[in-house]
């Protein structure tokens, strides 16, 4: 077989004030035709460096040594004419978010023909032909009335075929795929995979596949490479790789899935919060008077409760309205039907009145960057809540946080750090902190281990699970990553675009789901 | 759980948090604004003592023994032996005999002999006393009428460095007056203008919905007054001053910042450390100031320097269109307009265009040093 990339002892430093980071140090794979190899590696790892450094699209600040043939030309050092010519030509990208990979104000026509024209020189009727061709590839529906849509009035889903017949418009020998599927959901990216291997099987094209799950390795690449901390620690076939992994790395990696189930909850335990006929209607308005014309109906009718030590589990692809109605519970937006917590019927109730319940209700974000301010320290942000409700009899509030970021896996001796110094794993744990300092009965949980890596989910689900069973805590536990949500709940309540399709206990959900959505998610979940 | 409590971190009164001390770093090795900087600030500073610099009074006068300061108090002529009660004329030469005579009734008949002889020590009176004066570098307050022959404005000689305007006041004195004056004036205005429009668009974008739309509708409503109009009436009506202007100016400048700042809030009310707070149930207050205003912080620094010049171009500019401070005031903008007005004399437009020049860009190379300084991807990298 012809070797179509040959990347030779590649290294990649980035300096920064006189500062220099060794991102990717001495890492060797090669590429052959047809074939599709799977970098696999946790956040920081250095996967997505590698990739990038063979068209050379790093920045100015980053250094790459060692040696990358394409096609037997060499790409390190190679002018910038030669490598424009690869770029569009022979080697496309497709990158993790479809959203901002295109520009939001043109059409998909037009974003489509630029690159056509630029590259194949075609003109007028000859490249809406070719359009037309490349979105049937790629499997739109009903192309033509897709062509004057700009990208904001498609799904995710579809976005990322766009971006992929964009990829493919110029028949390139090869796919560097970056994280393609991670920003979308379960059943879609399943769809993908299939699209991206029969595109690759029919156009004869290979692939670099760049990925942090090993599911999706495991379906869709011939040959695996395992990296950590800018080395390749392990490679081979992947069936082999799978079967008898050498590394203890990649042993980590195989077996970081959150497993286990919750302890059983006592049948005694009392109800904490409950929700009866929740709705969350969005009014549309329109006409000079604004009028209200219709509902997005983001929540539509939900009813559950929540017991001490007990979790329910939310599951839902993304605009299913699961944040929205974790939103609602924590009474930061506006619900109809009622919200009863810890006996109190929280309607009608007044931030003011709201106030001395908070330290009782507490909720746990999806994006550890985002939730936690960059401009306090790790002791403020923990002890933000102790400001509010007071602190604990005969403690200060520096000695409940140390006390508390113990309990949650950090070292107190930290303290007085900034966000910005943490991994996502820790930030997550402060954030999760924060919740607990407060000693809340019930705490919404907002996909907090999604934006984390497999491993780092494993141990923040093994954290909640300890804290729940010493405090008794009751969970709301929203996620669209199932396995987490078998992990951790007991019941289970499965949401489709603001309705609840399916509720009940997680064993018989998860053991027969009656529902036709619910199978497609486990199908797509646990393969 | 035993857990070993980490010291608690001294922090003096002035102690800059990590962030603060990146960016200050990030400022000193910007070279251009740092050295803009440490000028201005020297000559900030020399100009907060300009009635040290230049004044028609001396610093500091010693009269029979005794240590007097005109800059500060009053002296009659009398006080020092004289006849009249109006404040001394230290300038007349009899009054300059008096003073190093020690008030020999002898100086009103020859004041230059006796002050020689004061110097030279060959005076045989019982009541003579040596006094001496100090007078600041340039003997001119910015409304001191120079007694010099020949027509206004007069040239640059070497008592006026700069020479006179058309009034035959000392420029170089109204420089140094004038630059104190733009100054202060600006740095009064944009705190308080932009105190007033972080408050007003804080509250705008922290709460949107109608409290927001009444409030952008009144901004708009605000913003299409003439102001000039209202400030010529205004003057009219109660007379030119110094603190009318201030007002003046703020009323109408304080909007300016208001839509950057709503937008930053609009923005940050969404992020998920906002609503993590607003779920731990802290006040509107305490995020409004605590978890949001240091974001807006960054873009409220980047519009400053635009506020600032622009300030110190509203005040030059009324004064040259003659609205501004009253005519005795060490105006800039009134020496550009006597500038454009007598062509014939140079040094009152070179004066007046390179005071302006050297002070804005000062202030815009030191301000750009700022703004890099707080640019989040150098801060945070």
């Amino acid at each position: 077989m012809t070797r179509v990339l040959d990347v030779q002892d590649l290294t990649v430093d980035f300096r920064q004030d006189g500062e220099t980071t060794h991102a990717v140090r001495g890492v060797s794979f090669h590429v052959d035709k047809g074939e599709t190899v799977a970098i696999v590696g946790e956040s920081g790892s250095g996967k997505s460096v590698s990739a990038l450094s063979t068209v050379q699209l790093l920045g100015d600040s980053a250094t790459v040594g060692g040696s990358i043939t394409y096609d037997g030309t060499q790409m390190v050092g190679a002018s910038e004419r030669d490598l424009r010519r690869v770029r569009g030509n022979d080697i496309s990208f497709i990158f993790q978010e479809p959203m901002t990979s295109l520009n939001p104000l043109h059409t998909i026509e037009k974003q489509l023909a630029e690159s056509i024209e630029l590259h194949q020189g075609l003109r007028g009727g000859a490249v809406r032909t070719r359009i037309l061709e490349l979105l049937v590839q790629v499997g739109i529906h009903d192309p033509e009335s897709r062509l004057s849509a700009y990208p904001h009035q498609l799904s995710g889903g579809q976005r990322q075929r766009v971006m992929i017949a964009m990829a493919l418009a110029n028949g390139p020998e090869m796919l560097i795929a970056d994280e393609p599927t991670t920003a979308l959901d379960v059943t879609i990216q399943a769809q993908i995979l299939d699209l991206l291997a029969d595109l690759k099987r029919d156009l004869g094209m290979s692939m670099l596949f760049i990925t942090h799950d090993l599911t999706i390795v495991r379906k869709i690449a011939d040959r695996v490479c395992v990296m950590k901390d800018g080395e390749i620690v392990e490679h081979g076939p992947t069936a082999e790789l799978f079967a008898n992994p050498q590394h203890p790395y990649t042993r980590t990696l195989l077996e970081a899935e959150s497993t286990g189930f919750p302890d059983p909850v006592d049948p005694q335990a009392k109800v904490v919060a409950k929700a009866e006929n929740l709705k969350i209607w969005f009014p549309l308005t329109s006409g000079l008077l604004r009028r209200t014309t219709g509902y997005v109906k983001a929540v539509n009718d939900a009813s559950f409760e929540v017991r001490a030590g007990e979790t329910v589990g939310i599951v839902g692809e993304s605009g299913s309205g699961k944040t929205t109605l974790a939103l609602a519970m924590m009474r930061l937006i506006q619900s109809e039907g009622r919200i009863v917590f810890m006996g109190k019927d929280l309607h009608g109730l007044g931030e003011r009145s709201m106030r001395p319940l908070r330290s009782d209700m507490q909720i746990v974000f999806q994006d550890p960057y985002g939730s936690l301010s960059p401009r306090m320290t790790v002791e403020q942000i923990i002890a933000e809540g102790l400001t509010v409700h007071g602190t604990a009899a005969g403690k200060n509030p520096r000695e409940m946080v140390a006390e508390i970021m113990g309990e949650v896996g950090l070292d107190p001796a930290l303290m007085d750090r900034y966000p910005h110094e943490f991994s996502g794993g820790q930030r997550q744990r402060i954030a999760i902190a924060r919740a607990m300092i407060l000693r809340p009965t019930l705490v919404v949980l907002d996909e907090p281990t999604s934006a984390l890596d497999m491993t780092v989910q494993v141990q923040i689900v093994d954290l909640l699970r300890d804290l729940q069973k010493k405090y008794q805590l009751a969970y709301l536990f929203i996620s669209h990553d199932l396995k987490v949500v078998r992990a951790l709940s007991h019941k289970v309540m499965v949401m489709k675009r603001g309705d609840v399709v399916e509720a009940g206990d997680a064993d018989a959900i998860f053991d027969a789901p009656q529902v036709e959505y619910t199978r497609e998610l486990m199908k797509a979940a646990f393969g | 759980m035993d857990t070993a409590l980490p010291p608690t971190p001294k922090k003096g009164r002035f102690a800059l948090s990590p962030l603060n001390k990146r960016r200050w770093k990030n400022f000193t090795r910007n070279r251009r604004a740092y050295w803009s900087l440490w000028i201005f600030m020297v000559l900030f500073v020399l100009s907060l003592f300009a009635e040290f610099l230049a004044n028609d009074k001396p610093i500091m006068v010693s009269y029979r023994g005794e240590i007097r300061m005109p800059i500060f108090s009053f002296y009659s002529e009398r006080d020092y032996g004289g006849d009249f009660p109006t404040e001394a004329e230290y300038k007349d030469i009899e009054v300059k005999c008096l003073i190093e005579t020690g008030g020999l009734e002898i100086c009103f008949d020859d004041p230059e002999g006796m002050i020689e002889a004061a110097n030279t020590g060959t005076i045989e009176d019982a009541e003579f006393d040596k006094g001496w004066l100090i007078w600041p570098p340039i003997p001119y307050s910015y409304n001191t009428i120079v007694d010099i022959p020949g027509v206004a404005p007069s040239p640059p000689d070497e008592n006026n460095w700069l020479g006179t305007d058309d009034t035959k006041r000392d420029v170089t004195a109204r420089v140094i007056h004038g630059f104190r004056l733009s100054i202060l004036f600006t740095i009064i205005v944009t705190s308080i203008a932009s105190i007033i429009g972080i408050i007003a668009g804080a509250i705008q974008g922290y709460f949107g919905g109608w409290v927001d739309l009444i409030f952008q509708r009144l901004l708009e409503i605000w913003g299409s007054t003439p102001s000039l109009y209202v400030i010529i009436i205004l003057f009219a009506i109660l007379g030119r001053s110094f603190w009318l202007l201030v007002f003046l100016t703020i009323l109408f400048g304080w909007p300016a910042l208001v839509g950057v700042v709503r937008a930053e809030f609009l923005r940050a009310r969404n992020f998920e450390y906002v609503r993590a707070a607003k779920a731990l149930g802290v006040s509107d207050r305490t995020i409004m100031f605590r978890h949001m205003l240091p974001n807006a912080m960054v873009a409220t620094v980047t519009m400053l320097p635009f506020i600032i010049t622009g300030t110190i171009a509203t005040l030059a500019s009324l004064d040259f269109l003659g609205f501004g401070l009253p005519s005795s005031a060490p105006s800039l903008g009134e020496m550009t307009l006597q500038a454009k007005q007598n062509l014939q004399a140079p040094w009152l437009g070179f004066t007046a265009f390179f005071t302006f020049a050297i002070m804005l860009s000062l202030l815009v190379f030191i301000f750009e040093g700022v703004r890099d300084a707080f640019d989040p991807r150098k801060t945070f990298s």
